[in-house]
Parts: structure tokens; sequence; C-alpha cells
């Protein structure tokens, strides 16, 4: 027994600090993301969910998601916490209050959002955070492969389920929801994605027919739900009278205004299908234009869908991940950026601009951010990657091609899929962070700026931690421990911070656009209500500024409609604006 | 496709072509088959510009193009890549083929099936094959089946078909026992458009088959039969692949065989009590 102590004691850790990759990746880069878990007693550790014993063939496969990162403020102490979800019944959901000294405290079970896996309730596959009530207090949706939930922040104090009654939907299997207002009345909105059809608790299933019927064209995935918030704790469903009828397997989804008319239209990434843009007609209507557009004409599996302007020219771009796998799935990830000038075009036109950035092959992707990881003045993309890491040397793609030929009432039926029998599957695979250089260059840096690492990777979130002008990375891996990286930044590059406060617009401003104009360059960046694969990254913007001391102008553009302008703000600092009344 | 347009007149010099441009179209505009329209385009260039070079510069004359034109077409079909140059170096070594490795004057491999099989062999890490489903429903399915069927019978090449598929079924009765799958996830790959083309163009190539109907029937069983093996060994290509190892054996064979018949008979015609 002694010797079984032993050799567990000494099995591999999951990551370890190579001493002289840091101090070349400090020299070479300026920076060096340095897992910090332990020093900051974060000890969580996400578990799958189980299923019916009726798909335990190839229940690796479709439990392989629920972990998820969501940062939030949600006492208001200036610092941001951090919220990881779980996903087998009874297991906890943590909430880890930024102790302001580098250490973490997991308050969720105090504040009631730990206990929310309780059966027949479904279990946790994310978490977005919305100030719904415009009290200045983030509240909490929770969403599930099972009921969404929502809880009332209580003045940072505590949570309390206020989901009765409050017109979310029974079942859903989703795993995306973000808070947007799509009316722009002042009050945020929801929408929530289904993956598997709401029709079925994957863990008291009466048929085996659950699976998709195409692995390319399949529509028979979860409905969709766009809820409408009426001001009272009440939300709406709208779902069908916005047009927004889809049954494809979404996965992700985000929002910001494409077209300039001021409303939030809407990317939703869909896994076995087309990905949908759905172009808003000033609150009132949704029109899909997915493959008028460009980003829908070629079905591959979205996975995540997130923002960036990586050159500087104050152009918002989509980057979509999907799946590749060397020699047998060459789907490759998109960056769509906007052809033309987005005023007074009301369906923009996207072009797919991943190859000439070469930020196009990752992996199996799933969760994305950009973010400026060394304040040199562009944003760096972060992908999180890897599928079922399960025995190694060994691999189910063939199994998987299969199936995956076969017609229709072959692939939906999980019965007929082969027994995985432990089997990886694009599985122990590196998590890409791209460096952007500029000019649509960028360069691979994942082995050379933070430890190597194979767990698999689902959402990535990015957040000043530590209030030092840095950003940290979160990574959710599923049936393992996150990992939260400290942005080691050295280098003397310039940044500035903005956390806006809606008064007109909702209170968090989500959907506000931020246009920071410095030394000849012009970056936007958008406040989401979640962003990424089952993500959520802070609710400040962070630019970095490179040497410049100086920014010249930000500009602003509430929901509301109202533009704000400042010149010359104060950088290395957070500035907190305030919509006007 | 070579088969299709052995006859440059009439029937066989348009309906290939049209054919399989139709099934592109149809399976571009309905489920966006290819990545990209460029890719397709540029397989079809460059397989024109190497028949019409290699058939100039080895042969002295001028080809018929339909056939580089079909290369292109199922080359464009049958890859998958994120760059463009793996669709021109698949179609520019189909098209290579038949022209250097020939024996006897004829070539041995199936051109698409040759530049395939290498490029998924050799460069996997930039290539990979058509695998999943156009539509996955049983419509599409039928179509295909339906017009696939009507031109190897044409052609007469059905028994070909039809003993490939028999072969498969009960390969894959066999194999759903030995991996302890279920029957239904064996033979799903025999619905897909892999497989399809494979069934209905590859296989039927008159050029790249062999002579008698009884011969023919017994490579594609044999052609089945190391399908199966390479399936038992994880190779998701393995037609493919099982295509390129037994078609061009059978082939030399095959023209051994006739060769010596040839030489039996001229010297049975000249034995003075012949």
């Amino acid at each position: 027994m002694l010797i079984g102590v032993a050799l567990r004691s000494r099995k591999k850790p999951l990551y370890q600090v190579d001493i002289k990759q840091k101090e070349l990746s400090l020299k070479n880069y300026g920076f060096y993301l340095e897992p910090i878990n332990t020093e900051a007693d974060i000890n969580f550790k996400h578990l799958s969910p189980q299923l019916d014993a009726k798909l335990k063939n190839i229940e690796a496969q479709i439990a392989s998601m629920g972990a998820s990162v969501s940062i939030v403020d949600y006492d208001k102490d200036g610092w941001d916490d951090i919220y990881f979800t779980n996903s087998r019944t009874g297991s906890q959901n943590a909430l880890y209050h930024n102790m302001h000294n580098g250490k973490f405290e997991n308050v969720a079970s105090k504040m009631g959002i730990a206990d929310v896996n309780k059966k027949g309730s479904g279990v946790s596959m994310g978490a977005v955070w919305g100030d719904y009530d415009n009290d200045g207090y983030q509240d909490l949706l929770l969403y599930k492969w099972g009921k969404p939930e929502l809880f009332h922040n209580i003045n940072g104090k505590g949570f309390v389920n206020v989901t009765t009654g409050s017109g979310l939907p029974q079942w859903v299997n989703a795993n995306s929801a973000i808070w947007f207002d799509f009316n722009n009345d002042g009050l945020l909105d929801l929408f929530i994605g289904g993956y598997y059809n709401e029709k079925f608790d994957l863990s008291h299933v009466t048929t085996t027919k659950v699976m998709p019927k195409s692995l390319r064209y399949a529509n028979n995935g979860g409905r969709n739900y766009l809820l409408e918030n009426e001001g009272n704790g009440k939300f709406k469903d709208v779902t069908k009278a916005e047009g927004l009828n889809s049954t494809k397997w979404t996965l992700a989804v985000a929002a910001s205004d494409f077209n300039g008319d001021g409303y939030p239209d809407l990317f939703i990434a869909n896994d076995y299908n087309v990905n949908e843009l759905y172009i808003n007609h000033k609150g009132e209507k949704f029109t899909e234009i997915g493959s008028k557009s460009g980003i829908g004409k070629i079905p591959k599996s979205g996975m995540s869908v997130s923002f960036g302007d990586i050159v500087n020219k104050g152009i918002l771009g989509i980057y979509n991940t999907t799946i590749t796998e060397s020699g047998i799935l060459m789907q490759s990830n998109n960056y769509w950026q906007p052809e033309t000038q987005q005023k007074g075009n009301l369906y923009p036109k996207f072009k797919n601009l991943a190859q000439l950035a070469e930020i196009d092959n990752a992996g199996w992707s799933y969760g994305s951010q950009f973010g400026d990881l060394n304040n040199d003045g562009y944003m760096d993309l972060y992908v999180a990657n890897g599928y079922i890491s399960a025995k190694k040397e060994t691999s189910y793609w063939y199994d998987y091609s299969k199936i995956s030929s076969g017609n229709s009432s072959i692939i939906e039926d999980a019965a007929n899929w082969p027994d995985m029998k432990g089997k990886s599957q694009s599985g122990y695979e590196q998590n890409k962070i791209w460096l952007n250089k500029g000019h649509f260059l960028f360069e691979d840096v994942s082995s050379k700026v933070c430890p190597h690492t194979t767990l698999d990777g689902r959402a990535v979130a990015m957040a000043d931690l530590f209030n030092n002008g840095s950003l940290d990375v979160i990574v959710a891996n599923q049936n393992n421990i996150p990992l939260v990286y400290k942005n080691m930044l050295q280098n003397a590059n310039h940044w500035i911070e903005f956390d806006l406060q809606g008064t007109l617009s909702n209170a968090d401003a989500v959907g506000a656009k931020v246009i920071v104009d410095w030394n000849g360059e012009k970056q936007i960046q958008v406040i989401t209500g979640g962003i990424g694969f089952s993500s959520q990254n802070q609710h400040r913007l962070h630019f970095g500024l490179g040497k410049s001391d100086k920014v010249d102008q930000v500009s602003i553009f509430w929901p509301s409609g109202q533009m704000t302008t400042i010149d010359n703000p104060k950088i290395d600092k957070l500035n907190i604006v305030k919509e006007n009344k | 496709m070579p088969w299709l347009t052995k006859k440059t007149t009439g029937y066989f010099q348009y309906v290939p072509p049209v054919f399989i441009t139709l099934l592109l179209l149809v399976g571009q505009l309905n489920f966006g088959i290819l990545d990209s329209y460029v890719n397709v385009i540029a397989a079809v260039i460059a397989a024109m510009i190497t028949e019409i070079l290699l058939s100039r510069i080895l042969l002295g004359k001028w080809k018929n193009l339909s056939s580089a034109y079909i290369s292109g077409i199922s080359v464009g079909i049958l890859i998958r890549s994120t760059m463009i140059w793996p669709y021109i170096i698949t179609a520019i070594l189909s098209i290579m083929s038949k022209y250097i490795l020939r024996y006897k004057g004829k070539h041995l491999w199936n051109p698409s099936n040759f530049g395939v099989s290498w490029m998924l062999f050799m460069a996997s890490l930039d290539v990979a094959g058509l695998s999943t489903q156009w539509g996955s429903n049983l419509f599409s399915l039928t179509v295909i089946w339906i017009l696939g069927l009507v031109i190897v019978f044409k052609a007469k090449r059905l028994h070909v078909t039809l003993t490939y598929v028999v072969s498969f079924v009960i390969l894959a009765y066999v194999r759903s026992i030995i991996v302890d799958d279920t029957f239904l996830a064996e033979i799903a790959p025999l619905t897909g458009p892999m497989y399809q083309l494979f069934i209905f163009f590859m296989l039927t190539d008159p050029p790249t088959s062999v002579s008698t109907k009884k011969g023919r029937m017994l490579v594609v069983i044999l052609i089945a039969l190391v399908g199966f093996i390479l399936r038992l060994n994880n190779y998701i290509y393995a037609p493919f692949y099982a295509l390129f190892l037994v078609g061009p054996i059978a082939k030399f064979i095959d023209m051994r065989m006739q060769a010596n018949k040839t030489v039996d008979k001229s010297i049975a015609q000249n034995l003075p009590n012949a």
C-alpha cells in the first residue's frame, strides 16, 4: 500500500514551470503565463456529466462539455472573481472571491450558488453574469443540460434563486447563453442556445436516437430561446416572433452590431452545420443572412465565437473555432472580417482571413479569446484545444469515420456508434497562443510562453485579475482542474482599461463599443454579456498601447445611441465611465 | 473516370462529364460539399494542363480532355485541404500516373485513385479525404444510387459494382462480429459519398480493369477483401488503398495472360498442321 501511495504521489504533475523557458519568454516576448492554482488556493476540479446507461458506449463523447468559466466582480469591490461550473449530479460549482492578495476563496456555498447540480434539475454547462434589473450588481444565469436557473444578486452579499415564475424554459440542453439588450430598451435580455434536443434528459433517456442526423447538415438539435426582459423579473419567450427558429446544434453565440444600425446582431456557431448570422431589425425581427454574408456557406463544426480587431483599423472581426485533425478532418478556424464599411450596409459581407493570418489550424478547438497579452497594442489570440484525452496512443477517429459518413438513420442512433472503449479522440492537444505582430502576422508561441499542458481545454476567459494592467488567462478544462494563468508581464508597454456603466443603456453597458485612437492606431472592442465557448470575460475592456504614452481619443458608442468622447484620457489605469443621462 | 469517355463520339462523349458536373453542382448548391470552388477549378485546370503537356511530349498527339476534366473534378471532390496546392498536386499526380506508370503502353492505376491514395498516405498533415455525408438523407442517397447504377449499367459494368457491394456487405457483417461493433456501423460507410464515387467510378474504370467479366468480379472481391483487412487495421481510406494495391497487380497479370494467349494463338496458327 505504501508503495502505491508513493507511486501515486510521484504521478507526473499536470504542469511544471520551466525556469529557463520562463526567462526566455520574458526576454523574447515580455510576458509569461504562469499557472497559479496552488498559490491562489484554487483547487476546483470539473467532473463530466454521467449519462443514461443506454448511452454508455459513447458517454465520453456526449459528456465532453460542461467545464466553463465566467468572470464577475459580484461584490463590486473592484477585483474580478471567477466562477467555474461543474457537471456531475451532486457536484458543486465554485465562486472564487478575489482576496486582493493573489489568493482566492471559494464562497459559492456561502453565497448560495454552489449546490446547483441537484438530481432532476440537470447539470451545469455554463454561466453568464448580467445585471438584469439594473440594480448595479451582476446576476447569474446558469445554463444547463437541464433547467436554466436565474440567481438574483443581493448587493453582493448573496444570491437568491428567482427562477420560478421568471419565464425561463423548463428544460434546455444548452451549451451557450448570453445577456444582451436586443431591443435597446435598457434591460438585458437573454439568448440561450440549445444543443441536444430539449425533449431529452440525457441522464434518463428512453431512446438512443439523440445524436445529430448528419455531421454536416443536422437540424435536429435543440431549439434556441430569445427571452425578452419584461422588467419585472420576468422573461418572455419571443424566439418565434423574432424569427430565431433554428434547431441546429448551437454551441456558442455572441452579439454585436455588425451593420452599424445600433442594434446587436447575433452570430451563432453551430456544430454539425453552418454558422448563422442574424441581423437585428431594430429589435423587432431578426433575419438570418449566414449564407449571404459569407459566414454560413460551408458547414463546419462551429465550436466558439469571439471578437477581435486584429489590425487596429477599428474593424471588429469574428473568430470562430472548428475542428482540424490532420489527415482526417481539415476544417480550419475562421476569422471573419467585414468586407465593407458597416455604416449603411444592412447586410454586411465577410471575408475569411484566418489562413492569411495563419490562425486557422489549432486542432480540435473549443473556446477562444482575443486580448493583448503583452500590451504591445495588438490583440493576441488564445485557443483551447483537445477533445477526449483518454488512453494514450489510442484513437477513436477510425470508428468515428465509419459512422460519420453514414445515412441519417444510422448516425442519429447512439446505439449504432462504435463503443469508445476508453479510446482518445484528438486528445492530449496543446492550447494555441498566437501573438499578434500586426499586419495579419501572428506568431505561434504556444510552447514558449507557458508550461506545456495537454488538458482538454474548453472555456477561456481573460481578465486583469490582479489589477496590474495585464491580462491573465483562465482556462476551464473538461473533467479536470482549470488553469489560472497569471500574466507575468515584464515590459514597459502602456495600457488603458475602461469600465462602463450604463444609465440610459443597460447598467452593464453590454453592447457598448469603445474605439481607442493612439499613435495612428485605432482599436475597437465591445462589451459582451458572454463570449467564446461557455465563457465570459471581465466586464472591463483592456487595451495595450505599446510604447505610446498617450491616447489621442476614446469614443464610446452606447447601446442607447449616445456617444461619449474622451480626449487624452489617463493611461496605465482603469477609467470608469458612466453614461450621461 | 476515363472509361466513360472511351468512346469519343455519341452518348459517352458527353454524358460522363455532364453527369459528374451535375453531381458536383447539385452537391454544392444543396449541401455545400466543396469548401471552395477555387480548389476544384485549380484541380481541373492542373489536370487538363498536365494532360495536354504529357500527351504532346510523350505521345506526340492531342488528347480528348474529358478524362482529365473528370479526374480534376474527382480530385476536387475526394480530397479536403485548407490549402490549394494539394488539389493541384493531386491532379498532376493523377494524370502523370497515366503516362509514366505504364506497362506495354497502358496505364495500370486508375488516375484519380493513384493521386488521391498517394496524397492521403504521403501528405496526411495537409490532406484529408471526403468522409462525411452529403445531406445524410435517404432522398439524396437514392438519387445518387439510381443515377450511378444507370451509368454503370449503360457502361456494362453493373456486375462490378454489384459484386463489390455484396462483398462489402458480407465482409462488413464478418467485421462487425470481429470488432464487436454493430452491423449498421460497419455498413455505414457504404452509404457515404466517398464509397459512392468509389464504386460507381473508380472500380469500374475499363482501362485499368481486367479483360474478362469473371476476372473483374474476382478482382473486386479481392479489393473488398484487402479493404476488409485494412479496415480491421483502422485505415479510414481503406477502399482507395485497396484499389491502389490490387488494381495494378490484377491488370498486370491480366495483360501478361492476354499476351501469352496471343502468343499461343499465333504459335498455334503457325504450326504446320494448324
